[in-house]
């Protein structure tokens, strides 16, 4: 089972995205899916920046794939995904419709955003050319294995088992709401928060995170107890998605439980204290923000 | 521009019709609809007096199958599509490619709308799916603004629809996982938005609390209206504010009376008013407000005024009583 790194959902400083992708090469992943998902306006790297870095990692021995916005508004943002799917050298990840319709008859991967929830739209997406599909977030460990054991030939399953989880898109921007200024006078103002907002209720929980259009869980959604029952499926390759903080740690206890040097335990026992809390419901068949340790038995 | 109206069920189809609706939409029970509601929607029987009502009136009727099926629900789905090609259904309201392949290649004579769950936000995404599957028409999520609407429609193959009236989706339809999130079920996975069965009222000291599968959506003060606790219309704190406010959006409801002018102008082909949730007597208020402001606004597009009456019964149906261009207008976004 392969480890994969998705891409930063965050606005970094550009020096930080470099250092971080500096980390990455010499960490034990074997994809790395790059670029900007969530916001357009966010361009501390320019599409060739990206290519350096894409190259950067090939030469460290990465598979590089290059990911596409989950939300198309402004006919620039359609421009830039032609450049994207047009970049000549490295595999595109559509993350719509619109990515669907310049990458028919190419190889690319079906991203999470692409709503794929049963075995007869694997088969269209097979069709069309994607070689990997990514689980939804909602879905759960039952639908996974009865859509990956229904998956047409040459089409690998890839699952998202760390991360928090992308659960909405707007066209509103809820960071500069909470800034209470318009989303064309942003400011930027994700730059000052590299892990997103925290969305918290009035009795103090937090719910979730606001990360510029998207909003995301509050805590990352974790799997590492389950590594052993997802490689026992078949699943191809597995997911990390990038946090600010720690991803070093994170990447290096799902390698070793994967290779079999950490039990699931120990795994989980390596990053409890990096995080807050973790959610795993979904995978579970429950409301996605619960974690099974709190779960009656 | 075609008026396109909500049927929750046999009376309020009728009452659609009765009031000038051009065509209604409506479902078929169980987990494959975008609005899975006790009480709600048709069974075959029910259909079948529907159509015949609707069709003997001059108007057509649309079936929305727009959840994501899961592998165990995928039967039903395409068992609705047939039910929908056998009974002589004028479209079918899809959001899954593999529903869409299913009903393209076994009912090559039906038609196809792309549902607003489908998330297609560009022309490229448009002209995909009617290339594809040969889909016709298509309803727009609510993020775009007028000007992006415009450009849509200039450059896309098919027909696009917007929602005119009606409760506000802040979020990307087909995007947004905020309900499965907290209880589980959602629109894509089980046709439902913080299903009834999450929500509990509970009075305290502070006011009436309302909660979803527990989690605090918001607090009510006596005498406060309190609309249904959905996430995305709850008061939250954000990161270091000094207070709790609506974080992502009010509860409002979208109205496009003031600008049906504008959607006629930039090619809009129909208009659809939002809620098979809602009662007979809301939909035949909403219906006739609707009819009679395109019809003005077909008659002379220049001169169109917004009547008052207009205004005040659909304000009188607006959650809190306030109404909103929603994403259409670029500075809401």
């Amino acid at each position: 089972m392969k480890l994969s790194l998705g891409p930063i959902q965050y606005y970094w400083p550009r020096q930080k995205v470099m250092d971080f992708y500096a980390m990455v090469a010499k960490a034990p992943v074997d994809l790395v899916y790059l670029g900007e998902n969530v916001c357009s306006k966010r361009r501390e790297l320019r599409a060739a920046d990206w290519l350096d870095v894409a190259h950067r990692l090939a030469d460290a021995g990465k598979t590089v794939i290059l990911s596409s916005l989950a939300l198309l508004e402004a006919e620039s943002e359609r421009l830039a995904l032609e450049r994207l799917v047009g970049n000549g050298h490295f595999m595109v990840e559509a993350n719509d419709a619109t990515a669907l319709g310049l990458l028919v008859g190419q190889n690319f991967v079906a991203g999470p955003h692409i709503n794929t929830y049963n075995a007869a739209t694997l088969a269209e997406l097979r069709a069309m050319g994607a070689i990997r599909w990514v689980l939804p977030v909602e879905l759960s460990s039952s639908v996974l294995q009865q859509m990956h054991d229904a998956r047409p030939e040459g089409l690998e399953t890839e699952v998202i088992v760390f991360g928090k989880l992308p659960l909405a898109f707007s066209a509103r921007c809820f960071t500069a709401r909470a800034h209470n200024v318009p989303k064309d006078a942003c400011g930027l103002a994700c730059l000052d928060d590299p892990g997103g907002k925290y969305l918290n209720t009035q009795d103090s929980g937090e719910l979730l995170t606001v990360n510029g259009i998207q909003l995301q869980s509050a805590e990352p959604s974790n799997l590492v107890e389950v590594l052993p029952d997802i490689a026992a499926m078949g699943v191809d390759v597995v997911r990390l998605l990038p946090e600010p903080e720690h991803m070093a740690e994170v990447i290096e206890a799902f390698r070793d439980c994967i290779d079999g040097h950490l039990s699931p335990q120990q795994a989980l026992a390596r990053i409890e204290g990096l995080f807050p809390r973790f959610s795993d419901g979904y995978w579970h068949g429950a409301a996605g923000m619960s974690w099974h340790q709190q779960m009656p038995v | 521009m075609e008026l396109v109206c909500p049927a929750g069920g046999l009376p309020a189809l009728r009452t659609a019709v009765d009031h000038g609706a051009d065509a209604v939409y409506l479902s078929l029970r169980g987990e494959v609809n975008a609005r899975n509601f006790p009480g709600l929607n048709f069974d075959r029987k029910t259909l079948v007096k529907g159509i015949q009502y609707a069709h003997s009136h001059g108007a057509r009727v649309y079936m929305a199958l727009n959840t994501y099926p899961q592998p165990d629900l995928f039967d039903q789905a395409t068992a609705a599509i047939d039910v929908a090609a056998a009974e002589g259904i004028d479209a079918v309201i899809l959001a899954d490619m593999g529903v869409m392949r299913y009903a393209a290649q076994t009912h090559p004579e039906l038609k196809l709308h792309l549902s607003v769950q489908g998330s297609a936000t560009t022309a490229d995404a448009l002209n995909f799916y009617h290339e594809r599957f040969g889909v016709r028409r298509a309803v727009l999520p609510r993020v775009l603004s007028l000007a992006q609407v415009e450009q849509v429609i200039k450059r896309s193959k098919i027909d696009i629809e917007v929602f005119g009236f009606g409760s506000l989706c802040v979020m990307v339809e087909g995007r947004c996982m905020l309900s499965s999130y907290a209880t589980g079920d959602a629109p894509n996975t089980h046709g439902a938005c913080s299903p009834a069965h999450a929500v509990r009222w509970i009075e305290t000291d502070k006011g009436r609390e309302a909660r979803l599968n527990g989690v605090l959506i918001d607090t009510f003060k006596p005498g406060e209206s309190a609309g249904y606790p959905v996430i995305c219309k709850g008061r939250y704190q954000v990161g270091d504010a000094p207070e709790h406010f609506y974080a992502i959006e009010e509860p409002t409801s979208l109205s496009t009376l003031d600008i049906l002018p504008d959607l006629y102008r930039i090619g809009v082909r129909a208009i659809k008013l939002e809620g098979r949730q809602r009662s007979p007597a809301y939909v035949a208020e909403a219906t006739r407000v609707m009819r009679a402001a395109i019809d003005a606004c077909h008659e002379n597009p220049e001169g169109f005024r917004v009547k008052p009456d207009w205004a005040q019964a659909l304000a009188g149906m607006s959650e809190g009583r306030t109404q909103t261009l929603g994403a259409l207008h670029r500075a809401w976004q």
